[in-house]
């Protein structure tokens, strides 16, 4: 089991959207799919390292705002070209209207 | 009556163009031999590092698109260090330099552009910057103190420039015109740019004319401007334009039209060639089906997919949405659409100070969206990928609209 850290507040993040936080020099994405649930990824693409947070959701897809990379933010596939990594993705759950995850 | 045989598909050209069509047979259960000619000896590799990080780095690597290793596991046939001498129509078959010959059943030429040499005496002085050698020889004379001279303000020449001046060289920059960056970007947003390498201290020269470089030992003199001013560099690099590489389907007879003339699902005037990439023009549905030739990664990229599903029987065309994009500093640019199709323009101002350039043609529709945005500012693309969605389905959002900050360009959708 890891440890449930504090990401944000539910509020914070729109519904098809992302927004970064940063928990202890790591940095991640947060994830709010259109229906409202919350997804955490590694912060980063993992193409050119440039920040998830800056891409698009559109169903259960975020594309890099870099080189339009895309992944399934809920399993963390590469779905589309340049994409040759996978991206880590982490537990969510909501408590108390703060976005908590769950580190290794 | 002949044997019976696979289908086999010759790629002539070892880019990502190139690399990308092959994957791409593969992925869609291609099942016929597919080689794959390049000229260079490295696998194919990602080009637009090569003005960005592989200058600035200090540890650059290529970033190889088709490894050897992934070439064989999907049964890519990769020939690096082979140049296509020729293409013959008549016997489907294309002839390397030993004179080797390999038949084609379908052949894509993804030849690509190459540097336009500046036309001056001494212009082969100048250093371009179009291959991986290129990149690793630039690198190693960018060197602290340096003086650099970059003959034109475009996207090499500028990212040049900024790769330059992190890595403490002098740097000039020569344009002939009185802009930077052309017509592929407007105005309000390269100026963003040159403000950002005026202020990293390049000497950024408009409306001057380069007449002619010279050897000086090891250095170089160039002559700029009509009142005989010189300057001394120890590197001289020009990004002054790229040439498609036309001549083997001039020589096989292609029609060209400012490159390889092909339809919108990359079949040029011969039924078993097509043709992707730089080297290529296609009409673009979206602008009226005007004949174009892009020098952009995507899109050569989406083309070659296309090709690839055409190639393979497969009706599509290929209507991607042209970007582009560049970093300089730690500033990127990125522009969606053309704002060359634009008639008039409109800006969008956000209250964190990020901004978008919209640009709208005659009948009104969306046709361009450019921003540029540092680190902590990048969820302004944001906006850029909503604008390419609007622009790829025609929308003709007001101008109202489009500058009001509150209205979210995903609503529009």
């Amino acid at each position: 089991m890891g440890e449930w850290i504090d990401a944000c507040a539910v509020g914070d993040v729109d519904c098809q959207d992302v927004i970064p936080v940063e928990i202890a020099g790591h940095h991640f994405a947060i994830i709010r799919a259109h229906e409202g649930d919350f997804y955490a990824t590694d912060g980063f693409c993992t193409h050119e390292r440039f920040p998830l947070a800056a891409g698009y959701v559109t169903g259960s897809t975020i594309e890099c705002a870099k080189h339009n990379g895309t992944f399934n933010y809920k399993t963390g596939e590469g779905l589309e070209a340049p994409i040759c990594v996978n991206l880590k993705t982490y537990r969510t759950r909501v408590a108390d209207g703060r976005v908590f995850i769950e580190l290794d | 009556m002949a044997a019976e045989h696979a289908t086999r598909v010759v790629i002539v050209g070892g880019g990502e163009c190139a690399a990308r069509a092959a994957a791409v047979l593969r992925e869609r259960g291609f099942a016929g031999p597919v080689v794959v000619i390049g000229e260079e000896a490295a696998p194919p590799y990602e080009r637009p590092p090569l003005s960005k990080a592989a200058l600035t780095d200090d540890e650059p690597a290529a970033v190889t698109v088709l490894s050897a290793a992934h070439a064989a596991e999907r049964a890519i046939e990769l020939r690096l260090g082979d140049r296509v001498e020729m293409v013959d129509p008549t016997a489907s078959e294309v002839e390397l330099s030993d004179g080797t010959r390999i038949g084609y059943d379908r052949l894509l030429l993804a030849t690509g552009a190459r540097a336009r040499q500046l036309p001056v005496p001494g212009g082969e002085r100048a250093a371009s910057l179009r291959s991986l050698a290129d990149a690793t020889h630039l690198r190693t004379r960018l060197v602290s103190g340096a003086s650099v001279v970059v003959i034109g303000a475009g996207f090499i020449g500028l990212e040049v420039a900024a790769a330059a001046r992190r890595r403490g060289c002098r740097v000039t920059v020569i344009e002939a015109l009185g802009r930077a960056m052309g017509r592929g970007v407007p105005d309000s947003v390269a100026d963003v740019l040159v403000k950002r390498h005026i202020a990293e201290q390049v000497d950024l020269r408009f409306d001057t004319a380069v007449q002619a470089i010279e050897a000086h030992g090891d250095m170089s003199v160039v002559h700029v401007g009509s009142g005989g001013e010189t300057l001394v560099a120890d590197v001289v690099l020009a990004g002054v334009g790229a040439i498609p590489n036309t001549e083997l389907a001039e020589r096989a007879g292609l029609a060209l039209d400012n490159g390889i003339a092909v339809d919108s699902a990359l079949r040029t005037s011969d039924p078993a060639v097509w043709a992707a990439g730089d080297c290529c023009s296609m009409p673009h549905a979206l602008y009226g089906d005007t004949r174009l030739r892009f020098e952009s990664w995507r899109m050569a990229r989406d083309q070659a997919t296309v090709a690839a599903a055409t190639m393979m029987g497969t009706d599509e065309i290929c209507h991607s949405v042209p970007w582009f994009w560049s970093d300089q500093y730690d500033l990127t640019l990125q522009i969606v659409g053309l704002p060359g199709f634009a008639v008039d323009e409109v800006v969008r101002s956000n209250s964190d100070g990020t901004w978008v350039h919209f640009g709208r043609d005659s009948q009104g529709r969306l046709v361009s969206a450019s921003t540029v945005a540092g680190p902590g500012n990048m969820g302004v693309f944001k906006s850029i990928k909503a604008a390419e969605r609007l622009i790829a389905a025609g929308a003709t959002p007001s101008p109202s609209v489009l500058a009001d900050p509150g209205i979210n360009l995903r609503s529009l959708l």
